[in-house]
């Protein structure tokens, strides 16, 4: 179980241009933090940065959990559920399927009640070719839900949802944090829980 | 199911439903051997010559048809991040896709040519080496190519390159197999006197599957860091 996320002098370049540094934040277990900024600010390269996917210019992502430290980005990259700008949906697969793909993928058995929970338990067995950009933001987000990782990392979560979309983000994510979970996301909506906020 | 075998059969199904896996290959080796005997005409022994050689070429560019997407398509739709944060190492998800993509490419090819090689008029022992050799060394293309493939896999015309990048690695499969055919063709031993130039594909292929996860799997992450 992750204690906290500290992020401790963080730099990051793209090309030759300087993102942002020494950026320094903490994130406890339970807590989600919002980072906001104006678009290029370097949101998605922050939360691509946590996941492991960029190494840092400078600085340091440390991970706590029972009684130890880590920074090794590969380990990291491992509790890391990831809710990016693409949905990572292959247009051939069904639904079911594809949730099924993630959460043997993951490690874990396939579950059909995550489905419904998204509200996608009628479309089970259709393409996913055939869903709109709302239903597979959902999709996504059932996979994110499969995947069963503590430290969630969402790339602007309520784009392309409805009204009661974006309600069930905001159900899930609370949920998430109640659980004792962490969430940072890139928005420019306010996260609605209390969380503190970043700006870039 | 394990996350390796999860992968392996996500995408021999999505090669299986694309139309860009089997099928396409399957048709176009059959096409290109077809059409040699055409252009070469009726020398039966001319054909039974260069029916080795031939074939192997054919094999390698049939193959080459659906490699440039092997990490590409989930490049682009961000599936390859996902997978790079499941538990299964790069490494192993570079294994699961060359062995998809064998299953789904080579092996059907290595079936197909007994029936392709009637065309060429090989000889009974020449036929069961070509399809020994192909059945070694259709392995080490799709390693080999898994390796260009993620090399070119954020190129948006990747394919066009991936063959300047993979052919000459490939070229001693090239030589060992059709070398082989050549070997049982002039030989009275049948496949045994071929042992040699299959035991040099069998290491060359062996050295691809084992090595080539490796170098694939360093490029992805190279790739995904941009």
């Amino acid at each position: 179980m992750i204690i906290s996320l500290n992020a401790e002098k963080l730099g990051c370049t793209r090309g030759e241009r300087t993102l942002f540094s020494a950026l320094n934040f903490r994130v406890q277990a339970g807590q989600a933090l919002a980072v906001e900024g104006a678009n290029g600010a370097g949101k998605t390269s922050l939360l691509r940065l946590i996941a492991g996917f960029l190494a840092p210019a400078a600085g340091r992502i440390v991970v706590k959990t029972d009684g130890r430290e880590n920074d090794d980005a590969e380990e990291r990259g491992k509790s890391v559920g990831w809710l990016g700008h693409q949905d990572g949906l292959k247009p051939q697969l069904t639904v079911a399927e594809q949730l099924d793909f993630y959460a043997c993928l993951y490690g874990h058995s396939a579950d059909g009640s995550v489905l419904e929970q998204v509200g996608l338990a009628r479309q089970a067995d259709l393409p996913c070719r055939y869903l709109s950009a709302g239903q597979r933001r959902r999709l996504a987000l059932a996979r994110l839900l499969v995947s069963k990782r503590p430290l969630w990392l969402l790339d602007e979560p309520f784009a392309a949802l409805d009204t009661s979309g974006q309600a069930l983000v905001a159900h899930l994510m609370a949920r998430h944090c109640g659980n004792g979970g962490i969430i940072i996301a890139a928005t420019h909506e306010p996260l609605g829980l209390g969380n503190e906020s970043l700006k870039l | 199911m394990s996350p390796f075998a999860t992968l392996l059969v996500r995408d021999i199904r999505l090669a299986a439903r694309s139309g860009g896996g089997a099928a396409l290959a399957l048709s176009f080796f059959a096409l290109v051997a077809t059409l040699v005997p055409l252009g070469v005409g009726a020398d039966l022994h001319l054909l039974s010559r260069v029916a080795g050689g031939v074939l192997w070429v054919a094999a390698v560019l049939a193959a080459l048809l659906s490699l440039d997407r092997l990490f590409q398509g989930d490049f682009e739709d961000g599936s390859l991040e996902l997978i790079a944060l499941s538990p299964l190492p790069l490494e192993l998800t570079a294994l699961a896709k060359i062995a998809a993509h064998w299953l789904s490419t080579g092996l059907p090819l290595t079936l197909l040519s007994p029936l392709l090689a009637l065309l060429f008029n090989l000889p009974g022992p020449a036929t069961a080496t070509l399809f020994v050799s192909l059945l070694i060394g259709t392995p080490a293309v799709s390693a080999v190519g898994a390796i260009g493939a993620s090399l070119t896999l954020s190129l948006k015309r990747g394919g066009l390159i991936l063959p300047l990048i993979i052919l000459p690695l490939l070229a001693p499969a090239v030589i060992f197999g059709a070398g082989a055919v050549a070997l049982t063709l002039d030989g009275p031993m049948g496949i045994e006197g071929a042992g040699g130039a299959l035991e040099l594909l069998a290491a060359f292929a062996f050295g691809a599957v084992l090595l080539s996860p490796f170098a694939a799997a360093a490029s992805v992450r190279l790739n995904l860091s941009n």
